[in-house]
């Protein structure tokens, strides 16, 4: 028999009313239980309900949102009954939340230590003295260094880690019994995240509270939870133990779920998803993933399935769940990626020697006031001594977290910033009889045909397709430019394009707004393709679509890559995706390149030091892997004016040297080389014993 | 931050320059001079010769320029057309007056309108939000000639509660101008008002919905803590600004007041030497207001510097 | 006409008539827009409309409240304040109905042009916009009214010149924000010319604010220009004019109220219509114009 659960809900309906007045849920007879010292993982894309779940436990709903049935427990207390005072009591003491975006959820007007004094004082009963010395405890226990000098500063003047730590120390100020975690870790560098989970994992084990960890990233569910629950559209489709969930998902979505992320042990792309969650309030009267499942049948159209108790003690909605192996064997693997051998027998497409770009700008009243001043500062390049051959046919992969300027080398590829040094070959002929010529560096110079080679791919489609056109509008400007079609020969071909991106041709006529995010990415992909370029830049294409939505554009890209040849240069800060896409990767740290190779071989030993401290922090889907932490996450601004790129964060720092001198390449097995004064050798047996 | 100030500062030298330039060329542009408009009719031969003459009017206009501006900035700003009078003398009194007018109706619409704009964020769409929002448009379109004629209608001819003229003289000490300032205080505060009210709540809607406020919440923090500790400082920190620059788009404003109430103040005197084409007069005042102009800016540049930690400290700290 | 052309039209008509229903839907731009389209058709027609000739002076009338004869009295001169009123919008919503327009164009220009030179043109120019900002509206117009009179062909080109300095600040920073989009570079990165990137992806995005700046732009001319009618500086007599009127009724306000309460009534709702309308359109497209200073 088990005791009381802290939280309790009991099928909970939330909806919001529609400007035609009828009320559409967002969260469906959801139930959800949590016992003390419990930790509980809520995986959802977006729009699945999980965060709305959330924030109801602690009888808090979004403006516009209102509760249909249910009920909301926490201990005794029924959430969204209590009085004000009663609730305000509540939240945050024994009930506290950890925030997505901690650099926006902490007030940018006061300190630090003000904010978690304030916390303090509603929620412990600790004496106004004794305050300041418990939240530089509270700033010691999560780890911020100097918490001293924290405890007077201001939110703005913290990193995004620090900022994340803050948040977690204001909710343990009130000494919680259960902590509500809202995508704690989502927006912040892998190294950051993987540190932060080991540090909520600890004060889980230390202080017994239970968590509900809210996450679309199931690497971090694996690692902190016990219990995982997957949410797609207002619904729990699936509960169970960790394990349970990861390693044999018997719903078809949590199943398909898995398989569309990338992980660094495949060798095939990750399986893509189709279709997509119906919107907020718009599910139908069957089940919700009838429209995208492999195992639909006439009775998912037509009844709900109820939440099946399996044998395992799991909790499945969905009347196959007793056929999900079929999944397997039905549903195709992915096309293996292209072969390297033949590439290196290919011609060098785009050269860089020696690329240095320096993000510098200064008016009329900067001149004066550092001549009046004298501010003048000597500008160290963001991006520095880039020298990297690609073949026509290849994708090489850009990896590194924040700051690591591999979206600025994309920029200054495409003509759009220009270099301080260095300078760029490209070569049109696809033969290599061609000699290959001077790349101008800003796009004004360059002559018809380098255009239409080489374009570029945005991170954000809301962001790089015009708002005010139509699809028709955005696909004919490529189209119009380069090969100059228009009338029939125009719609033909941008009919035929958005096919290939497995856009109907209704599409034509809607406005980007009219689009899901993965739509929209087909748009802008579409949109490149539409050139018929030699070179693809692509910027983060992925990061700003779910999981499941990004496996599908992945598969896109690399059947367009096989159909027409096309070299990509891929840039990510997801060491899988570019892994997934890659025939060789390239690491950046700070604008300076510290390893490169064929993937398999920057993927494996021996590895520059950065590289391992990324591949220790990756988290994987799967409850038995554990990260290896071998650096701290500090951010830092600027590289270092002379020596090693890394040498400030390096967990292999010989000395001085490391200071001083910037390393030579040390070439090891096949094209794979490494930056570093350590001998390969010597790394290899390092990290072997790691 | 000294050094964003002292930036901020240079800008407002270089823009009050550039504006003394534009006044001196554009007068010099006009047709006609000084002594065209002093000795009206009888501007022609010998007589305007000597005059100008007399008035150094011959001598290149970057020299005049010089003079007048470097003049201008120790506080000597020339002599009127007629009369032959130091403006600043004349302008001394008339500028405490407009001053006075200023600060009685910014000490009234300023709370005023941050009380009301908190109150109308806090509790958007419901009908006291409805009722002062209405009344904020209404009262910042119409022309202050029209609010003022109204309100003297209200209050001076049919209750007879205040009077709706001005008849201190100009060099009066401030205490003589009450009860007669009332009127036209009111007028500028209602329209001061409405601006500042629209741009609080607007700001406070914004802060209200933003992570923070949430966060607030959720941590417990109860409701008026919430709104007063960690919403109105954000809230109110952009109002600096456009505070600043409401009062000083108001100055126009505040031309047109003076005329209705007859108040001897800086903008009557404008409208004035306008009309009696007193070139001198018209450089003088036209640079004061854009000195006041710029010194309000500055100002608010200056309070939101000293509020606002993100511009106090350094982005990141080593 | 091509397929992709239909398409190109039938989104910018949609749009324009989806902002539109958006605008009557709610009660404030309903209102609004009523009150414009009311003035101008009265405008129009008030020729037609008007039961005596503005300038035919009555003195057994003179003062007057209302009367059988006339609705709402005589003025000081004897003329019929209907007809006076009903007649005294039109110079003014001429004048700025033609300013206004030249204003938000010569300003939107130059503040999308110096929003994409930047540079050292841009910083001199704007410190000059920012010298012109710091003088009162009023002064700058007194001016040149009284050095080259009060004729339309002098008024026309004084506010729009004067009106339309604002509208650079607001159209650069509107350009501004445009091109740090990704569109922009997008466009740019496919070699499009630099004209064809303005036409087509630059304008479309800034004309949103610079259609609420117009309206705004003209509430606030209207503003200015009965503010000097007013002040005398404005249509010279015996012209009917509201701002003129008013400033002529009210030495007799106490014992002819509605000779004031007349104007100011037609004055002030054209006015509020005009921002009412404002306001909705500016949330229809989803500006907020309430946290900007009104220079």
């Amino acid at each position: 028999m088990m005791d009381k659960p802290l939280i309790n809900i009991k099928n909970l309906s939330v909806g919001f009313r529609s400007l035609s007045g009828k009320i559409m849920p967002v969260l469906r007879n959801v139930d959800l239980s949590v016992h003390c010292g419990e930790s509980i993982g809520l995986v959802g894309e977006s729009g699945s309900g999980k965060s709305t779940l959330a924030l109801a436990a602690m009888g808090y709903l979004k403006r516009g949102l209102q509760v249909i049935d249910g009920v909301v427990q926490f201990e005794d207390h029924s959430m969204f009954t209590l009085t004000r005072t009663d609730l305000e009591g509540v939240r945050g003491g024994k009930l506290a939340l950890i925030p997505q975006n901690s650099g926006q959820s902490l007030t940018p007007t006061s300190k630090i230590g003000t904010q978690l004094s304030e916390a303090l004082k509603l929620h412990s009963s600790l004496d106004a003295t004794h305050h300041k010395q418990r939240v530089i405890e509270l700033l010691t226990q999560v780890r911020l260094p100097d918490p001293e000098a924290i405890f007077e500063r201001y939110p703005h003047e913290l990193s995004g880690g620090q900022q994340q730590r803050a948040a977690i120390a204001m909710a343990l100020a009130g000494e919680p019994e259960a902590l509500l975690l809202d995508e704690p870790t989502t927006g912040l560098d892998v190294t950051t995240q993987a540190h932060i989970l080991e540090l909520l994992r600890e004060l889980a084990a230390d202080t017994g509270m239970a968590m509900v960890y809210v996450s679309h990233d199931l690497g971090a569910i694996a690692r902190v939870c016990d219990r995982v629950m997957v949410m797609y559209a207002g619904e729990i489709v699936l509960e169970g133990t960790t394990s349970q969930v990861l390693k044999t998902p018997i719903h078809p979505y949590a199943h398909g779920l898995l398989a569309s992320i990338p992980k660094l042990s495949d060798a095939h792309l990750p399986q893509a998803l189709d279709g997509r969650p119906p919107v907020p309030g718009d599910a139908g009267a069957g089940c919700a993933f009838a429209d995208r499942c492999a195992l639909v049948s006439n009775v998912c159209r037509k009844e709900r399935p109820v939440l099946h108790r399996t044998p395992n003690g799991e909790h499945v909605r969905c009347h196959h769940f007793t056929d999900i192996d079929k999944m397997n064997s039905t549903a195709a693997r992915s096309a293996v990626l292209a072969q390297t051998d033949n590439l290196s027998k290919a011609f060098p497409i785009l050269t860089l020697g020696g690329l240095s770009i320096r993000y510098q700008q200064k008016g009329l009243l900067d001149d004066l006031s550092a001549r009046l001043f004298g501010a003048e500062k000597i500008l160290i390049p963001t991006v520095d001594d880039i020298y990297l051959e690609i073949r026509r046919g290849e994708t090489v992969g850009l990896v590194g977290e924040s700051g690591s300027g591999k979206s600025t080398i994309l920029k200054s590829l495409a003509g759009l910033l220009s270099p301080a040094a260095g300078q760029v070959l490209f070569d049109l002929g696809s033969t290599g009889q061609s000699a290959p010529v001077q790349l101008p560096s800003v796009v004004e110079a360059r002559g018809h045909d380098h255009l239409r080679a080489i374009q570029l791919i945005f991170q954000n489609p809301d962001d790089s397709l015009n708002p005010r056109h139509t699809i028709a509008e955005i696909l004919a400007q490529p189209l119009t430019l380069y090969f100059g079609l228009t009338g029939d020969a125009l719609y033909e071909r941008s009919v035929s394009i958005l096919e290939r991106v497995r856009l109907g041709a209704h599409y034509l006529n809607r406005l980007p707004s009219q689009l899901s995010g993965g739509e929209k990415q087909r748009v802008a992909i579409a949109r490149a393709f539409a050139a018929e370029p030699d070179l693809i830049l692509c910027d983060e294409v992925t990061s700003a679509l779910d999981v499941s939505v990004q496996a599908a554009v992945l598969a896109l890209l690399n059947e367009l890559k096989h159909e027409k040849g096309t070299t990509y240069i891929f840039v990510s800060h997801d060491l899988a995706v570019v892994k997934a896409l890659s025939d060789r990767v390239a690491v950046l740290y700070q604008g300076r390149m510290c390893e490169l190779g064929p993937s398999d071989a920057v993927y494996s030993y021996p590895s520059h030091p950065y590289t391992e401290v990324l591949l220790g922090a990756v988290l994987e889907p799967d409850p038995d892997s554990a990260p290896k932490l071998v650096a701290d996450d500090i951010v830092e601004l600027s590289p270092p004016a002379k020596g090693c790129a890394f040498q400030r964060r390096c967990p292999r720092r010989l000395g001085t040297i490391c200071d001083e001198m910037v390393p030579e390449w040390q070439q090891g097995a096949g094209q794979h080389m490494i930056r570093c004064h350590i001998p390969l050798k010597e790394l290899i047996t390092l990290q072997k014993d790691a | 931050m000294l050094n964003l100030f002292l930036r901020r500062l240079m800008l407002g030298i270089v823009t009050v320059v550039i504006v003394s330039i534009i006044i001196f060329l554009g007068v010099e542009l006009l047709p006609g001079d000084a002594c065209t408009a002093f000795l009206e009719r009888e501007a022609q031969g010998k007589l305007l010769e000597n005059c100008r003459n007399d008035l150094g009017l011959g001598r290149p206009a970057y020299e005049r320029y010089l003079e007048w501006a470097v003049g201008a900035a120790q506080g000597d700003l020339g002599i009127s057309a007629n009369g032959q009078k130091s403006i600043a003398d004349l302008v001394g009194h008339r500028l405490g007056n407009s001053l006075l007018l200023a600060l009685c109706a910014m000490c009234a619409g300023i709370p005023l309108a941050i009380i009301l704009g908190v109150v109308t964020g806090l509790w958007r769409d419901r009908s006291v939000d409805l009722v002062f929002s209405t009344s904020a448009i209404f009262a910042m379109t119409i022309p202050e000639f029209v609010s003022a004629t109204v309100l003297i209608l209200l209050f001076s001819v049919w209750l007879e509660w205040l009077p709706g003229i001005v008849l201190t003289p100009a060099d009066s000490p401030a205490s003589d101008f009450f009860p007669e300032i009332l009127l036209p205080v009111i007028v500028l505060a209602m329209v001061m008002t409405a601006h500042i009210l629209r741009m609080v709540r607007s700001s406070v809607i914004q802060v209200m919905e933003s992570d923070y406020i949430q966060m607030a919440t959720l941590k417990g923090v109860p409701y008026w803590q919430t709104v007063f500790r960690h919403a109105l400082p954000n809230a109110l920190l952009p109002a600096i600004n456009v505070v600043a620059l409401t009062i000083a788009w108001l100055l126009g404003g505040v031309v047109v007041i003076e005329v209705v109430f007859n108040y001897p103040g800086l903008g009557r005197m404008m409208i004035d030497a306008i009309s009696d084409r007193d070139l001198p007069v018209v450089q003088a005042i036209a640079l004061i207001v854009a000195t006041v102009y710029v010194c309000v800016n500055l100002t608010a540049d200056l309070m939101t510097m000293i509020a606002n930690p993100r511009l106090r400290t350094h982005y990141l700290r080593k | 006409m091509t397929e992709t052309n239909l398409h190109r039209h039938s989104s910018a008509f949609s749009r324009l008539s989806g902002v539109l229903s958006d605008v009557v839907s709610r009660p404030s731009g309903a209102i609004g827009l009523f009150l414009v389209i009311f003035h101008i058709v009265l405008a129009l027609t008030s020729p037609y409309l008007v039961p005596f000739d503005y300038k035919e002076m009555n003195a057994s009338f003179m003062l007057s409240g209302p009367t059988s004869t006339h609705w709402l009295g005589a003025d000081h001169l004897g003329r019929d304040v209907l007809s006076r009123t009903l007649l005294g919008g039109r110079e003014a919503l001429l004048v700025t109905a033609i300013a206004t327009p030249i204003a938000v164009i010569w300003g939107g220009f130059v503040g999308i042009l110096l929003g994409l030179v930047g540079g050292r043109i841009d910083e001199v120019l704007m410190r000059i916009v920012d010298a012109f900002l710091s003088l009162p509206w009023i002064l700058k117009m007194l001016v040149l009214i009284v050095t080259f009179g009060t004729g339309m062909f002098v008024l026309i080109p004084t506010l729009a010149f004067f009106y339309g300095i604002p509208v650079i600040r607001i159209a650069r920073a509107a350009t501004h924000d445009v091109v740090a989009r990704d569109f922009i570079s997008a466009a740019r990165a496919r070699g499009h010319k630099k004209m064809t990137i303005i036409r087509r992806e630059l304008l479309p995005n800034v004309l949103d604010t610079l259609m609420v700046e117009g309206a705004m732009r003209w509430s606030w001319m209207l503003l200015a220009f009965s503010s000097l009618s007013f002040l005398g500086f404005g249509v010279s007599p015996p012209t009917p004019d509201w701002g003129l009127m008013i400033a002529d009724a009210r030495g007799f306000m106490s014992f002819a109220p509605v000779g004031v309460i007349a104007p100011v009534v037609a004055l002030s709702s054209l006015i509020i219509g005009i921002n009412l309308t404002a306001d909705s359109l500016a949330k229809a497209l989803g500006i907020d114009r309430a946290q900007k200073a009104p220079v």
